[in-house]
């Protein structure tokens, strides 16, 4: 290892490792908030009688719903408290994510979350050394079914 | 809800309909409630100051949620939004509320994208697309891609 990398033994320990499962489930008011704050009027997020006649029957989450609202920060909270807890620079920003929708998400679905840390590297930054860790999440349905897939990038410097 | 665009209308370079943002203090209040994400870096200046970005800045999930309504709205009823990802490369900044309801004048947002590959494959019109979020002064703060299912005209 370089001298003074972020990076220590111990944090390297920590890819892999999974946190959850968390089991949380997908309210209609949540998706209705969730739509008002990004400022999206699409009626399948708003109404529930215009969701109700279409094929979700039921009101649909946006896509990204799973972000954070229905806990699926808290396993990923975890592992940033694990990375603080194991020396990881305190300065945090959010750097990025990629998800893949397989599955509609909505309202009154149970959604099953799992994270695991996959990846983490080090660069020099304008922000000086940083560390980018790569979060995979999955997101498993009351049918059994992946209804969607993430990876998020923290970094933290 | 705009009309439905199909496989065939689309080309490579074609654009996305874009839309505008207006980021306020106010919005960032009401995305941290809706999203649960409540960091001090989006609503406290002193915390904002400490972790080296100046101000309280713009929430990153909330302009991919922008991005994800940008394919959303031009995709239509009938199209499948497959994948979506962006990074949050440059920091964006809030007006501060004028009154109640309403900002000061300042920075608008865009949403953009445009159509980069066109393919089937599965038995799927896969299309390809980058997306970003540019801030008034014209930077692409939020660079990021997706890929979408359209319906085709004969129905095949």
């Amino acid at each position: 290892m370089a001298e003074g990398s972020l990076i220590t033994d111990e944090l390297r320990k920590l890819i892999g490792v999974s946190s959850g499962p968390i089991v949380s489930k997908v309210e209609e008011g949540a998706i209705q908030r969730y739509a008002q704050a990004i400022g999206d009027p699409n009626p399948l997020y708003n109404d529930p009688d215009f969701a109700k006649k279409t094929k979700y029957g039921r009101l649909l989450a946006p896509p990204g719903f799973t972000g954070w609202p229905i806990k699926a920060g808290r396993p990923t909270e975890r592992l940033l408290e694990s990375l603080a807890k194991a020396g990881a620079p305190t300065r945090g920003l959010d750097g990025g994510v990629e998800f893949e929708f397989i599955q509609p998400v909505c309202a009154g679905d149970v959604l099953t979350a799992t994270t695991k840390i996959a990846n983490m590297i080090e660069r020099e930054t304008r922000l000086g050394k940083t560390m980018f860790t790569t979060v995979e999440a999955t997101f498993v349905n009351q049918k059994g079914d992946v209804a969607l897939k993430s990876r998020s990038t923290f970094i933290q410097f | 809800m705009a009309k439905q665009v199909y496989y065939e209308d689309v080309e490579v370079g074609s654009g996305i309909t874009p839309l505008t943002k207006i980021a306020t203090t106010r919005m960032l209040v009401q995305w941290a409630g809706a999203s649960g994400d409540f960091n001090p870096l989006h609503y406290d200046d002193d915390f904002a100051k400490g972790m080296g970005v100046g101000a309280p800045i713009v929430h990153g999930a909330l302009k991919r949620a922008w991005l994800g309504q940008l394919m959303t709205d031009w995709i239509g009823e009938q199209g499948k939004l497959k994948k979506l990802s962006c990074q949050y490369r440059g920091m964006d900044y809030p007006r501060k509320m004028k009154t109640r309801e309403e900002p000061h004048d300042g920075e608008t947002w865009w949403c953009k994208g445009k159509v980069t590959k066109k393919y089937e494959e599965g038995g799927e019109h896969l299309v390809e697309c980058e997306i970003w979020v540019e801030n008034g002064k014209g930077e692409k703060t939020t660079p990021g891609s997706a890929l979408i299912a359209l319906p085709t005209r004969s129905g095949k």
